[in-house]
């Protein structure tokens, strides 16, 4: 007899609906065909940056110094000289990589805390919840500058302080899913017939809450993008010359009156990110739920 | 409703107590120690003893947490290690500074964002509706430093209608105020948005509901029922959605009061970051918690006015 077959109401059906028909029905949409090209985009600058850029990013022409676009840099030179282009085609892989990898990190971390708050005692549940509470009423952004300020900024300490904040997030919907999950019929079904808490866990929670996961993490990415850039743009985060979204607007944002050209570039693709991202979630969403009206959290 | 209140300020008391204690133990308990980073390079070894024992550091962490809460606890946040004043007096200069910009962002939102929420929902499915969806959720998902750069660029630099820095001067109330429109409406645009959105969502459920029908068979007009009936029920999940954004509110004012220079809490904390004044920085962070929590009790006790229901459970 197969237990799985029973239809939760709560969470999305995405495991059974494969990925192929949910691309179409994302792709069929404009915002989410504009979605799906930002992203394809900047995954591939990020991946292929390289090969893509025209210019080394970190390469110093004083001659070329904050020079406006040009047919050979086609966004311009900043204060330095150095070719803008190049260097926010650099700067996508920092930005992908925080953000897939803070992301990602505080879906697992909030993921294995959730279910233990669900599904576990009931004092554990306490503890977890009044941490979340207190994590979620620190403003990021300062909490951010304090640990960068001791510990030195670094692409790993950045994404440690996603993953900590991003964290309570997903630890609430994860707890409240589970926490309606481990009431269905069937889960008391198949701890009746002898399955082990883990095994409840791993082969009949995990797997109804990975569509409301995934159109959760599409939509934190642009909330990571923006914390790193902003990080960056404060001079906090990644460090010279490594080129960053947010140190190419930083460098904009000290010569705005000679050469705005930096910082029209540099917002761009922070632009695009954020908006690739949520539009994304968003017809993910629409795709694996049609039923679902509700608004996101800025 | 006493006994409610009661609960949700201890509640709020303990969240405060962990964030504290959170923070003080990252802040003196990691590698980077406070007095060295603060003195510099060349201090020497008594130099930052003699700052060690200043600050307190010398006893067991325990003590030192402790301590600190009970300082916090009378309202003293300790003393700027560079200019010897307290850090109350700092953060009671700045603090109404960022007051006023969230609040005034929070005009905004409710300004332009219900009314737009609530024509959109009179009208759905149609472009204008489907425009204002987008539109609401791009300025959602645009980060807040982003918008005042551009901002700052076109009205500021560009068009310069207005100044580019500055919180305007002090006791002239008219250059203020010309001082505080693009930084608020940086800040309050993502809410401008987020409300827009709500406002619609819940405008929508609230029309199909059987009092609704009852109006129309009683042959009211669709704008004051839209206006008298619907719109009042419809914008109750505001106020709890204003008080839990409090925190993200505020984040997205530091980093605009930077780019803008105003002279406010996160203009505040990012200098003493930059110039490893830890307790000016232990001080804002936790003067902003503190109106975080407070921000959430209040629109929950509201909440709880609003619907009895909320008053069950916690």
């Amino acid at each position: 007899m197969n237990l799985n077959t029973a239809q939760p109401p709560v969470a999305s059906a995405a495991p059974r609906q494969g990925a192929a028909r949910v691309l179409r029905h994302v792709w069929a949409r404009n915002m989410g065909r504009f979605a799906l090209v930002c992203v394809l985009l900047l995954l591939a600058c990020a991946l292929f940056a390289p090969w893509i850029a025209p210019h080394d990013p970190i390469a110093i022409k004083a001659a070329l110094r904050l020079q406006g676009p040009s047919a050979e840099y086609w966004l311009g030179n900043d204060q330095l000289g150095r070719d803008v282009l190049s260097r926010l085609i650099y700067g996508s892989r920092i930005a992908m990589s925080v953000a897939f990898l803070g992301a990602g990190g505080a879906l697992a971390c909030g993921m294995v805390l959730g279910l233990l708050a669900g599904y576990g005692p009931r004092w554990l549940d306490t503890v977890l919840m009044l941490c979340c509470d207190s994590v979620m009423s620190i403003p990021m952004i300062l909490f951010a500058l304090v640990v960068v300020a001791l510990v030195g900024s670094s692409v790993s300490t950045i994404i440690l302080i996603i993953v900590t904040f991003m964290m309570p997030g997903y630890f609430r919907v994860v707890r409240s899913q589970t926490l309606v999950l481990k009431r269905m019929d069937y889960v008391t079904a198949a701890r009746g017939m002898g399955a082990s808490g883990l095994s409840v866990v791993v082969r009949h929670l995990v797997p109804n809450l990975g569509g409301t996961l995934l159109v959760l993490v599409a939509m934190d990415i642009p909330a990571v993008v923006a914390i790193e850039s902003g990080l960056s743009f404060l001079g906090q985060g990644v460090q010279p010359p490594t080129a960053s979204w947010g140190s190419v607007l930083n460098d904009g944002y000290a010569f705005i009156r000679q050469a705005p050209h930096i910082v029209i570039a540099a917002g761009l693709p922070i632009v695009f990110a954020t908006l690739g991202f949520t539009f994304l979630g968003e017809a993910l969403r629409d795709a694996l739920d049609p039923r679902s009206t509700g608004g996101q959290r800025p | 409703m006493l006994f409610y209140l009661f609960r949700r300020l201890l509640l709020a008391i303990s969240v405060l107590l962990v964030t504290v204690t959170m923070l003080f133990s990252l802040v003196f308990l990691v590698p980077g120690d406070p007095a060295s980073v603060a003195l510099g390079p060349r201090a020497t070894q008594a130099q930052k003893e003699a700052l060690r024992q200043r600050m307190g550091m010398d006893q067991p962490a325990l003590v030192q947490v402790g301590r600190f809460l009970a300082r916090v606890a009378t309202g003293d946040l300790g003393e700027d290690v560079l200019t010897h004043r307290p850090v109350n007096q700092l953060v009671a200069r700045a603090l109404p500074n960022t007051l006023v910009l969230a609040l005034t962002a929070i005009g905004w939102a409710m300004l332009l964002g219900i009314p737009l929420g609530c024509w959109a929902a009179l009208r759905p499915d149609t472009l204008a509706d489907r425009v204002i969806g987008v539109l609401s959720t791009s300025v959602i998902a645009l980060p807040a430093f982003v918008v005042a750069i551009y901002a700052l660029l076109v009205f500021s630099v560009g068009l310069k209608w207005f100044p580019a820095i500055g919180a305007g001067h002090p006791g002239d109330l008219g250059s203020q105020l010309h001082a505080l429109v693009l930084p608020s409406l940086t800040v309050g645009l993502s809410w401008i948005g987020y409300l827009a959105r709500l406002v619609r969502a819940s405008m929508l459920e609230v029309l199909q509901e059987n009092h609704v029908r009852t109006y129309r068979a009683f042959g009211l007009s669709d704008r004051l029922i839209a206006l008298h009936y619907v719109l009042p029920i419809a914008i109750v999940p505001v106020v709890s959605v204003l008080g839990v954004g409090i925190g993200s509110l505020l984040s997205g004012a530091v980093l605009t009061e930077i780019v803008f220079a105003r002279p406010g809490l996160g203009k505040l904390a990012y200098d003493s970051v930059i110039s490893r004044n830890f307790p000016v920085v232990m001080g804002t962070v936790v003067v902003t918690a503190a109106l975080y929590v407070l921000a959430n009790v209040a629109a929950d006790l509201i909440n709880a006015r609003l619907d009895p229901r909320l008053r069950q459970g916690l």
